[in-house]
């Protein structure tokens, strides 16, 4: 499944796609929700790897609007919380994850999604 | 002190599965066995952001994030096999923890966000076995089993891609654990890592049959 999670690590990897290239922006999704056990230690050390003006973005265009605008500096017990249903709990089985700038869409199934490219569309 | 892991349950995986994804074999068991070598060191640092390049059946995933705690870290599983996405996927649910499979040839979309220091556990069992560069190419575009080993010259072609990433890639504490066999010159990746800044140690080594394995950690610390 795709979680936001790793969503968050995901960008567009078309050659010469710069911009615009991140966040994919998902369509067409099938989400499912699934408690995971909350371990709120390991997502207050996670905090350096996101992009949160990415995460927020995202998980309201899912219809989630649990998180701050801004990070918080303080964090207190319950948006940890809301961070880690965010984070872990929110999986999108299938759909689409189309690049803002060069329109190139990744799709989802069953749980995989597909981030291969054709051969002339490979950078490197 | 030494820790002593469960190895991950793949019984579910038939030889239908294994026409497509390669089956755990020696080279598999030495990343393993290296992980359990290193398994206080890495538990200790608390590495959260972790990726295996070349999943397969998913046993060193699994492995791994067991090691970790399942809920302590993520996992991010890549193959350029489909198969073996969908195998890693069901090694996790069959060892009750959770992976992130992704369909991708080698780090591909996750670069540009993995590349500013990020990766604290980086795992590559590459395609090592000494081929002509045609092999590589033919059995990389198929995406199938010959994609588990056929490794062009020296065996390095695949694996060097990811050694020159890796200074970009490795966390204050990152490590990469990286299979190899003899013919791809271990002593000297060993010095090309070391021109790199990075610190390279061969901590384990053993003979299955025809290969001399080894695992070598590379870091920006020593230990």
């Amino acid at each position: 499944m795709v979680r936001l999670i790793t969503h968050n690590m995901l960008a567009c990897h078309v050659k010469n796609c710069t911009k615009d290239n991140f966040p994919l922006a998902f369509s067409e999704v099938e989400l499912v929700i699934r408690p995971a056990p909350e371990n709120l230690d390991f997502i207050q050390r996670f905090l350096p790897k996101l992009d949160w003006s990415a995460l927020v973005d995202t998980a309201r265009s899912l219809g989630d609007e649990t998180l701050p605008e801004q990070m918080p500096e303080q964090w207190s017990e319950d948006q940890l919380k809301a961070l880690h249903h965010v984070l872990m709990e929110m999986h999108v089985e299938e759909g689409n994850m189309t690049c803002r700038g060069c329109g190139h869409v990744y799709p989802i199934s069953n749980g995989i999604p597909n981030m291969l490219l054709a051969e002339h569309e490979v950078g490197r | 002190m030494s820790i002593s892991l469960p190895t991950p349950h793949i019984a579910h995986l038939t030889e239908d599965d294994y026409e497509h994804i390669y089956e755990p074999a020696e080279d598999s068991f030495i990343l393993l066995d290296a992980l359990e070598i290193d398994a206080q060191l890495i538990r200790n640092e608390k590495p959260t952001m972790c990726v295996e390049i070349g999943s397969g059946s998913g046993i060193a995933s699994t492995f791994l994030s067991q090691l970790i705690g399942p809920d302590s870290g993520l996992v991010l599983s890549i193959d350029i096999n489909r198969y073996a996405c969908e195998a890693t996927q069901k090694t996790a649910q069959a060892n009750q923890i959770t992976l992130n499979p992704i369909l991708c040839n080698l780090l591909g979309p996750l670069t540009e966000r993995l590349q500013q220091s990020k990766i604290d556990i980086l795992l590559f069992n590459p395609p090592y076995v000494p081929t002509d560069m045609l092999e590589l190419t033919d059995t990389q575009e198929l995406k199938d089993i010959g994609g588990a080993w056929a490794g062009g010259n020296d065996g390095m072609v695949i694996t060097d891609v990811i050694l020159d990433q890796l200074p970009e890639l490795l966390s204050p504490t990152g490590k990469m654990y990286l299979v190899t066999v003899d013919q791809n010159k271990p002593l000297e990746i060993i010095e090309r890592m070391q021109a790199k800044g990075l610190i390279c140690k061969e901590i384990i080594k053993r003979r299955a049959g025809r290969e001399l394995l080894s695992v070598l950690r590379i870091s920006r610390t020593a230990y």
